[in-house]
């Protein structure tokens, strides 16, 4: 990622394809995740979003956030929805009753409709080579529904089905690696982004809906009332995220690894500590993740094509 | 569009389909804030980062060229003071 100068923010585009007047909860990163990758990809779009929060947030009737076509589904089938509308639109293109107006579909979800509950519809979708998008907006739980456990919590993290008490601290079990799955894939794209690094984001969005063929993003979304945190410390967290190596950003352009963000890492301590949902952590706890997060990182770096 | 209270089911088009597009613009979510964001104009150096990082996207750049909340929209969550450079944007408690 270049450094960019404090001016960079005035060179987004100013429109809209997210309008104000959604009922996300105060300082929902995952709402700004949503605002700017619908300013990425413009007015050619059509989104298929799967149940959770952005679904309900964006639709309650008669509102709609929406400023593009946008279809809600069920929480399993984003992907395939997606697919299917990327069919349709080839098929109306070929017999020429649509103009070929190069227009992106994007499927996304949360973190549940992405690695829990609509895992092989887009499993699916990526391995049949659909041209589209796929964007997964990680908030590390079900937070709609009350901050249920994913498989995308990562361990330690205290939510209402996998709480903090005197037997077991927390989640046990340690965050799936989407990204590497759909890298498993051998899709043209793939990339992790960050709400706190808007540039980087818009960028990476852009590039998935230039690519043909499927590709995913997956963007950690800071939510503040189930991380428990301050709501003005939402983007200030996700930035920790990354800098810690909890989230390495990271792009994988047909196979090829490449680190967005690569400097020495801060400890995981700075990251965890502000957090209500790891309070509970003891030294021994930290330092697992500590040591964890160091071999991940130090992995991607190899794939990335650092000298060992 | 009409509100919930003057249209029965008969008036729901096909498939309940919102025709009009980003209608959500009407919907008012500031009176949900605590505290509202205050820009000391001043020290303002126009960088639009405010604007960019709004989740609600209630921070709308004025004629002079700097930035100030749409009370309409803004629920007071405080990251414009957070992330602001300058320092220059300060939440105040709503009392009334």
């Amino acid at each position: 990622m270049e450094p960019l100068n404090i001016y960079a923010s005035r060179l987004v585009n100013k429109q809209e394809y997210f309008t104000p007047g959604h009922k996300a909860c105060q300082g929902c990163a995952e709402a700004l995740a949503v605002r700017l990758v619908a300013k990425a990809l413009g007015p050619n779009t059509v989104v298929a979003s799967a149940t959770g929060c952005m679904e309900v947030v964006s639709s309650a009737y008669p509102h709609t956030s929406w400023g593009v076509p946008w279809i809600h589904v069920a929480f399993e089938n984003a992907a395939a929805v997606a697919s299917g509308v990327e069919a349709g639109f080839k098929a109306l293109v070929r017999k020429g009753k649509i103009p070929d107006q190069k227009t992106t579909i994007l499927g996304m979800g949360g973190d549940g409709a992405t690695a829990d509950i609509g895992f092989q519809a887009l499993s699916g979708a990526l391995e049949r080579g659909h041209d589209f998008v796929y964007v997964c907006y990680d908030n590390e739980a079900y937070m709609n529904t009350g901050i249920q456990r994913s498989s995308s919590t990562p361990y330690g993290a205290s939510t209402t089905t996998s709480p903090a008490g005197k037997v077991k601290p927390g989640q046990l079990t340690w965050k799936k690696n989407m990204a590497a799955i759909a890298v498993a894939h051998e899709i043209p794209y793939v990339a992790t982004a960050c709400a706190s690094y808007p540039m980087d984001l818009i960028e990476k969005v852009e590039k998935a809906a230039a690519m043909e063929g499927p590709a995913y993003v997956h963007i950690l979304s800071v939510c503040p009332t189930g991380w428990r945190i301050p709501t003005k410390k939402a983007i200030w967290i996700g930035r920790l995220a990354v800098e810690t190596g909890v989230f390495p950003l990271f792009e994988v352009v047909n196979g090829r690894y490449k680190l967005s963000f690569d400097q020495e890492l801060r400890p995981v301590k700075e990251y965890l500590k502000p957090q209500g949902r790891f309070r509970h952590l003891t030294d021994e706890m930290i330092d697992t993740i500590q040591k964890r997060t160091n071999s991940d990182f130090e992995k991607l770096r190899i794939k990335a094509g650092a000298k060992t | 569009m009409t509100t919930p209270s003057e249209f029965t089911w008969r008036d729901l088009e096909p498939g309940v389909i919102i025709s009009d597009a980003g209608n959500s613009r009407e919907y008012k979510t500031g009176d949900w804030r605590s505290a509202r964001p205050v820009v000391d104009k001043a020290n303002c150096i126009k960088c639009g980062v405010c604007y960019l990082f709004c989740p609600d996207i209630a921070i709308t750049q004025a004629a002079d060229g700097t930035f100030e909340a749409d009370l309409y929209y803004c629920k007071g969550c405080g990251i414009c003071e957070q992330e602001c450079y300058t320092g220059c944007i300060t939440m105040v408690d709503e009392e009334e």
